[in-house]
Formats: C-alpha cells, structure tokens, sequence
C-alpha cells in the first residue's frame, strides 16, 4: 500500500524553540517548474522584536562562558551538520542548486563552523594589547562582544552564507537574530534544529524567515540591538539601515564576499562584533629594572 | 463563617479568555499610563542600603523624563527602618510611603513583636502596612487566631491602610485562597494581597481572580470597597493590561485607581516605560535607555 509522505512545516526558531510566525502569515516557495515547495513563514516585526528579547536574556550567559566551551559548542554544530548533510544537500538542490555544488556548500559550511571553533579561544591573544602608558599603570586593551547581532543573510544562499555571517559573531560570544534568505529560506530552519541539538543555549541563534524589504527597518531601528550585519546588494537598503543605526550608534557592517571562497573566512570577522575595552591596573611606579607586575 | 468552593477549571478558562483580549494604540497607551500609576516601586532585599532607597524614591517621582505626561508611581514599598528615609525623600510629591511588617515574609514570630514592628513602620510615617497572614496556622485550621491577628494590626496601623499578604504561593488551592480572602476583609484589611514575593509561585491570574471576585463578593454584601493588590512575577505590560482586564471586568471601573489596585513590582515599570516609549517614537527601545534598578 502507498503511503502519504509526511512534510516538515518550516517554522521559525526563536529562543531555542520552533514557533510559527506571531503574525499567521506564510508565502510559498516555488521551485524553477513552479512547484510548491514549502509553505514558509512570513516572520513579522513582532518576531523579530520576540527575537530580540529572547536574545538579550541569552546574552550575559553566552557572553560570559568561557572561550573554550564556545569553542567546543562551535565545534559540535559542525559535527551534528555533518550527519545531517544528505537532508541540507537535498534541500539546496530542491531549491535550485545542482548536487555537485550543494555537496561542496554543505562540507564547505561545516568546515567554516571547525574554522571559527578553532578562533573562539585564540581571537583574543591576537586583537588584545598591552599598552605603553607614562603613569604607574599598566595599561591593557581587551576585545569583549558587542551584544546582540541582527544579521540579514545574503540572499544568494541557503546555508553558506547564512553559517559565514553567524559562526563569527557567535564564536565571539555576541547572540543573533538572522533574517534568512527569502529566496532560499529552507536551509536556514533546518539549521535551526541543527543548533537547538547542538548544545547551543536558547536564544544564542534565532532565525526568522520573511520578507527583508518588511523587516529591515525595523532591523535597524531596534534600540537593544547593539550591530547589525548586512548580507545583502541593494543600495537602498544599505543606506536605510546606516541612517537607522544612529539611532542608538548600531555598529553596522556591510558583507558581499564570496562565501564559497575559502578566503572569505578570517578572524577580523570575529572582530568586526568586538568592543575593546582597556583597562588602567596600577602598578608600582616603573623603575630601571622594569615593571613589577 | 462559609467560604465558597472554588471551581478552578472556570477560573482558567476566564482568565484564558481576559487574556485574548486585543487592547492598541491609543486605549494601549491610556492603559499604561494607568498600570504605572499603580506600581508600588518595591525593594525588599537584605542588600538594602540608603543609596538603594534613595533611588527608588526618586525613580517613583520622576519614572522617565524623556515622555512628557508620565505619572508617579502609586507607592515605594520598603522594610520598616527605611521608612523614615523613603518619607523624607518623597515629600509631599503624593506617592505613598509602604512597608512590609509583623516579621515580614515569614510572619514567624510573637503577636507582640508584630505589633511593635507595625507601630514602628506606623510611627515612623508609614502611610501604608503590608502585613503577611501565619500560614502556618491558617493551613492547621486556626482561623481564628489569623483573623484575631489581622484585626490586631490593624488596630496598631492606625490611621495607615492596612495590606494582608496572603502568600497564595504557600495556599496551596484556589479554595484556601478564597477562605484567606474572607477572613482578612472581615478583620480590617484595606486591601489583599497576594504574595511577599520571596515565594514562588508570585502572582497569578487565577489567583487574582479568586481574590477579585471574594472581593466583589465582599462588596455586594456590605457595601464596603476592598482593594487588591497582586504582587511577584508580573513583569511584562502586556501582562499588566490583562490584569486591568481582569479587573475592569470583575469589579468595575471604580478599582481602575491606585486606591483599590496596585501591582507590587519593579521591573513592570520599565517595561511599561520602554512600551510608552515606542508608541511615542514608533522604534523598539533597549533597556540601555532607562534607569538600571
């Protein structure tokens, strides 16, 4: 006897959990012969300030963790990406992709999830400084996150673009709201899952589906969103959210690399999400044998 | 003296229905600006300095001055050896000086040294008393010892009105709540109330409905207006314009005011605040904007 196949409703992922849109709204997702695909939600301003909330509250504790279990907890997304590839090449190519491609889109993702793992704990030593001051002091700089990251994934991915925007900001111990792809959306949820069975706290990811030219206003305007990065080409939109950004001087960074490039990974991205902070430790006064500390 | 069973399926399912409510825009911002007039602004810490009061007092006065037409909150609720402090810095601006008594949050102690407590808080200028009811000996059936003690303090409160904390956390059903209720209107109480908030569950919906409607109840027999004030836990505005629903719905608009209601709360203010905020300026606000407490 034949069987009806069961679909996955592609929800959004919210503080560790997999709500359907606030809003009740969908759109469908066509493929080239215009097939539907997928009913996907259509993610409204009110699950992105959702987001937000949930975010923040994950903020102090992801921020504060140390750099090791960051580490470690980057690295166990990749390992559970990695048994989950033939369900995201599946997607990719349902999506338009051909299967070479979408094969190299998948491992390349999980090889930049073990890069940034790699870096959590080593970004520090590279950007930190010790400061020559003429005072008693000894004076020294630290990189610390910023805070919580709205990110709009580049439009002309699925998945790579969506992992090489979020595994730097999160390795450096900032949270984030993503807006996927609106053409290619499917990835994004099913990373979601990826992550809510990677060890990764509730709120640290969130990632919403949805209509970028609804959203980003309020993406950018957001006072308890500390940056902002942006994925994406349109110019308009550029301008919008930098003019937004001063609203609450939002650090905003505009990204078009090509992601499917090994070059388009480096710890400056890790950076980029950073605040230093530089701190004046008094010391005994400075002899000719050198500092005492 | 009969006290009436409590259905607590009903009791859900009204509240469930208070909460679908759909309350925006203008009616939202009125609703606000009432809620926040009924906080009693409260700090109740071991860690409780004269910095801290200070503060809090000055926050009761001046809740944001960025939004024109914000009003004061209703009260600061202190322990008794702040009260003299919270009088003199509030002055004559007309928000109200409370303080918790009678070996406040236990409540484990002689009658004599709850008296002498509440005379304290009184003489020391308290304009309010929140007195917690002997759990202990409600929960063994000594009725009559909870309402001798409630019509005790009362006696000692003076002119002070006189809050009854019921600590519906340590109740246990919805019908023991009812019967706490009955007992402490008959004795003197001025107002009920339903937590220390040092006890988890705080406040809750069906639990404020059961004091409500014993307070209608109390109302239809004896013409006397009892108020209610929910405390603990209620930190949300969208959660405290579903309280005034509740309220507005089962008692009338005569307890839409800080003389019969109150929310025992410090985190609802800001929150409320961020909420007004974003109605007047149209942009989600960030807690980085509004006074830390």
């Amino acid at each position: 006897m034949s069987r009806i196949e069961i679909l996955k409703t592609y929800k959004l992922y919210i503080g560790g959990q997999f709500p359907r849109t606030e809003s009740g709204r969908y759109y469908p997702l066509l493929d080239k012969k215009k097939n539907v695909i997928a009913d996907v939600c259509l993610g409204s301003r009110k699950d992105f300030r959702n987001a937000v909330v949930s975010a923040r509250g994950a903020f102090n504790s992801w921020g504060g963790r140390t750099a090791y279990n960051r580490s470690q907890i980057l690295y166990r997304i990749a390992e559970m990406l990695e048994k989950r590839k033939s369900e995201f090449i599946e997607e990719i190519i349902l999506q338009g992709g051909n299967k070479a491609d979408a094969k190299k889109e998948v491992e390349l993702s999980i090889d930049r999830l073990v890069y940034y793992a790699g870096w959590c704990d080593k970004f520090q030593q590279i950007f930190s400084s010790v400061n020559p001051v003429a005072s008693s002091h000894f004076n020294f700089s630290v990189p610390e996150p910023t805070g919580v990251v709205a990110i709009v994934a580049p439009q002309d991915s699925s998945l790579i673009g969506l992992v090489s925007l979020i595994a730097p900001i999160i390795a450096g111990g900032n949270v984030c709201i993503a807006l996927a792809s609106e053409k290619m959306p499917l990835c994004s949820i099913t990373f979601g899952e990826v992550l809510a069975t990677s060890d990764v706290p509730a709120g640290v990811v969130n990632i919403i589906t949805g209509k970028t030219s609804e959203l980003i206003s309020h993406m950018s305007s957001h006072k308890d969103v500390n940056a902002l990065v942006y994925g994406g080409k349109d110019q308009k939109e550029i301008k919008l959210v930098k003019e937004n950004a001063t609203l609450n001087v939002k650090r905003v960074f505009v990204y078009q690399n090509n992601w499917n490039k090994t070059e388009s990974q480096n710890p400056y991205f890790i950076f980029d999400t950073q605040e230093i902070k530089t701190t004046w430790h008094p010391i005994e006064n400075i002899g000719v044998g050198g500092a005492k500390y | 003296m009969k006290s009436p069973i409590i259905d607590q399926v009903g009791v859900e399912e009204r509240v469930a229905r208070f909460n679908t409510r759909s309350i925006k825009k203008e009616s939202k911002v009125q609703g606000l600006k009432i809620a926040i007039n009924m906080i009693d602004l409260t700090t109740l810490e071991g860690k409780d300095t004269v910095g801290k009061v200070r503060q809090l007092c000055y926050k009761a006065q001046h809740l944001h001055v960025d939004i024109p037409g914000i009003p004061t909150a209703a009260a600061v609720c202190v322990y008794p050896t702040f009260v003299k402090l919270a009088k003199q810095e509030l002055g004559n601006s007309g928000v109200k000086v409370a303080s918790v008594a009678t070996a406040f949050p236990s409540g484990q102690s002689t009658l004599a040294v709850k008296i002498a407590d509440t005379k304290f808080a009184v003489d020391s200028g308290a304009d309010e008393v929140d007195m917690v009811i002997s759990r202990g000996e409600f929960l063994s059936g000594n009725y009559n010892f909870v309402f001798d003690e409630i019509a005790e303090i009362k006696s000692a409160c003076g002119n002070a009105r006189l809050k009854v904390i019921l600590e519906t956390g340590e109740l246990a059903t919805l019908d023991n709540v009812r019967r706490a209720s009955e007992i402490a209107m008959r004795a003197g109480a001025d107002f009920i109330k339903t937590s220390t908030g040092k006890i988890q569950p705080a406040a809750t919906q069906p639990v404020t409905l059961v004091m409500l409607e014993a307070i209608r109840d109390y109302y239809y027999e004896t013409g006397i207006k009892i108020g209610m004030k929910p405390a603990g836990g209620i930190s949300t505005a969208k959660v405290a314009l579903q309280y005034l629903v509740m309220v507005r719905e089962t008692l009338g608009n005569d307890w839409l005011n800080n003389q019969y209601f109150r929310f025992g709360a410090s985190s609802l203010a800001n929150d409320i605040l961020m909420q007004l905020a974003k109605e007047a300026s149209g942009v989600y606000q960030g807690g980085d904007y509004f006074s830390k407490d």
